[in-house]
């Protein structure tokens, strides 16, 4: 065993392990012209902290390519289990594991087979996190199947920067697939487009007409539709259907076939039924190989500054060839996320919400009309509908010290902004 | 690593933090403060500090359903605008494209969504389809079918129903305005 070596041999093992990396980083790039081989760089990989988020299809992956690249400090961070399905493709995971956290099977499998490296897992969601956990990671991965959740981490890495602090802006770098297609890019907080910022070029979920699916039913998606839709309350009352339940997809395949028959309909089958409620589209091993490897070279990149990285999309489509088109997104300005800055505000505390109000109407630089007051998702004045804005006028008469902190965030929109303003407000 | 700090040069700077609050609560914020209800559509917040969650009140002053005051529940998830408020109508009414569960076949609650809609569209889409109810996209076969064939006989079912009375052996809710 190499830990049973003196520690020259253990040196010179080192060497000839990462004989491939140390290629990159031993001499000058021709690539990056300004790239200087220290030998810090190489103790940074080892040292850097990695954060990947999911650890399902890309995440394996990930962790696998980030092991063998020489980093040493990962951590993977995972809601879900294992399902019997996943093994074909998530190739850190048995049939044993089935049922098992995935960050935790995960991180196991890779501290076992790569020597030397140290994977943490966290078996929760992202938003059990909070800014300290993010703050320690010098790089962020995401390999995420849910929108909700990239939006998530998306806000919350641009709402940490801090532009006196530069250690607050971690890079975001985020893969996805989707059958044969697949994007990775590469977000600066703060800086770049941000998730956001892109949200206008997703694909809206297919949906059916209610009424079609009630009614004139021509396709087996339009009977499980149905099944899931309309029937499902019908049967179930309150209780919410679970699409990780097989007995609940069981109900919805025989429910839709039921109707699929009724109406001479070809083509339900369970797989189908599990496919339409959960929104499946088929994985492919190949693009999340394909994806993943180009996240972490991204992240190898960016930790070690040998080549420069990409700025700022990469999409890639596997459909009818091997193509890929890359390109930088441009930053919104109006993004909800990332457009708006933070104003700072000094303001007296004894001073009424409404003078503050008053302020903003006049102030020549804000020039709204009819703004609306919220402090964390909380509304505090709104102008509109008339029962909210009656049910919150007390609140124009309070002095803000007793609506909210100094140094506390309000959010300001006004048909006039297009979108809001996050205003800080100080208290002198 | 790289410097990102030392390239702030080429972009001017960093801009933006802490957005504490949900793209989706701005959104919802801004949709509600701009909001001009006319005077047939009144609000309800349960819980006055939840925007996400609230009830419409649309009580149509003319066509078929004038008299009546129609209840509609509005549940905006942290994905909006992304996807569409889930809105469901809270009474058990007699209507050609409204099922007595309370599910609306109204094309932009679903397959016509698009993020620039706000609210506001939605309010009023609900006040458009009470107004014109649509015999070609039926979730209650039976009334559409009345429109279709016989538009008097479809008047006097809602008049009827609205009162709580029973049309085709289904009784529906009285929805008269109190």
């Amino acid at each position: 065993m190499a830990d049973m070596q003196p520690s020259l041999d253990t040196e010179a093992a080192e060497s000839q392990r990462w004989a491939g990396i140390y290629k990159l980083l031993d001499r000058s790039s021709l690539i990056h012209p300004k790239f200087e081989p220290v030998p810090e760089i190489k103790e940074f990989v080892k040292s850097a902290k990695i954060l990947v988020i999911g650890a399902g299809g890309l995440g394996c992956e990930i962790l696998k390519n980030l092991a063998l690249t020489g980093f040493k400090d990962i951590h993977v961070i995972d809601m879900d289990t294992i399902d019997v399905s996943n093994l074909n493709r998530q190739f850190l995971f048995r049939r044993a594991d089935v049922g098992s956290p995935k960050a935790v099977t995960a991180a196991a499998f890779v501290n076992k087979r790569v020597q030397g490296v140290t994977v943490t897992p966290h078996y929760c969601k992202i938003q059990d996190k909070d800014e300290d956990f993010y703050r320690e990671f010098a790089i962020i991965i995401c390999g995420l199947d849910s929108i909700e959740a990239r939006r998530w981490i998306n806000a919350t890495l641009v709402g940490m920067v801090d532009p006196e602090d530069p250690d607050t802006l971690k890079p975001l770098i985020d893969g996805g697939t989707e059958g044969f297609k697949g994007q990775a890019r590469v977000i600066l907080p703060g800086m770049s487009s941000c998730y956001e910022c892109s949200m206008d070029m997703l694909s809206k979920p297919t949906g059916f007409p209610l009424c079609t699916i009630a009614n004139t039913p021509r396709l087996p998606e339009h009977c499980i539709e149905w099944a899931s839709v309309l029937e499902w309350p019908n049967q179930h009352g309150e209780r919410k259907m679970d699409t990780d339940d097989p007995k609940d997809i069981q109900w919805l395949y025989e429910t839709a076939l039921a109707r699929a028959k009724q109406y001479n309909i070809q083509g339900v089958t369970y797989s189908l039924t599990q496919g339409v409620v959960k929104n499946i589209i088929p994985a492919i091993a190949a693009t999340n190989a394909i994806i993943a490897a180009s996240c972490c070279n991204e992240a190898f990149k960016i930790a070690t500054t040998s080549a420069k990285y990409l700025d700022n999309y990469m999409m890639y489509s596997g459909n009818d060839s091997v193509y890929t088109y890359t390109f930088q997104h441009q930053k919104k300005d109006d993004c909800p996320v990332c457009g708006q800055s933070t104003t700072k505000l000094e303001f007296r505390g004894d001073k009424t919400l409404e003078e503050l109000m008053d302020y903003l109407k006049e102030k020549p630089d804000a020039q709204m009309k009819k703004p609306s007051f919220s402090l964390g998702g909380k509304p505090l004045y709104m102008q509109a509908p008339k029962q909210l804005e009656e049910a919150l006028r007390p609140n124009l008469s309070k002095p803000l010290a007793e609506l909210f902190s100094s140094g506390d965030e309000i959010s300001v929109t006004d048909s006039t902004l297009p979108f809001s303003l996050q205003l800080q407000i100080d208290f002198v | 690593m790289i410097k990102i700090w030392s390239m702030k040069k080429d972009n001017a700077g960093v801009d933006k933090k802490k957005p504490k609050v949900s793209a989706a609560q701005i959104r919802v914020q801004k949709d509600l403060g701009e909001l001009e209800l006319p005077k047939t559509m009144k609000m309800t917040f349960p819980v006055p500090e939840d925007l996400l969650n609230f009830e419409l009140e649309i009580s149509p002053d003319e066509a078929f359903y004038a008299g009546g005051t129609f209840k509609f529940s509005f549940a905006v998830n942290g994905n909006y605008p992304h996807d569409p408020p889930k809105v469901k109508c809270l009474q058990k009414i007699y209507h050609p494209n409204i099922q007595a569960d309370g599910n609306i076949c109204l094309n932009i609650l679903r397959e016509d969504w698009k993020p620039v809609l706000t609210l506001n569209s939605v309010m009023v889409g609900l006040q458009y389809l009470l107004l014109e109810p649509n015999a070609d996209d039926p979730l209650n076969k039976e009334a559409a079918e009345d429109l279709r064939s016989n538009r008097r006989n479809f008047e006097a079912n809602v008049h009827k129903s609205i009162r709580g009375g029973s049309v085709n052996g289904v009784q529906y809710d009285n929805v008269m305005t109190k």
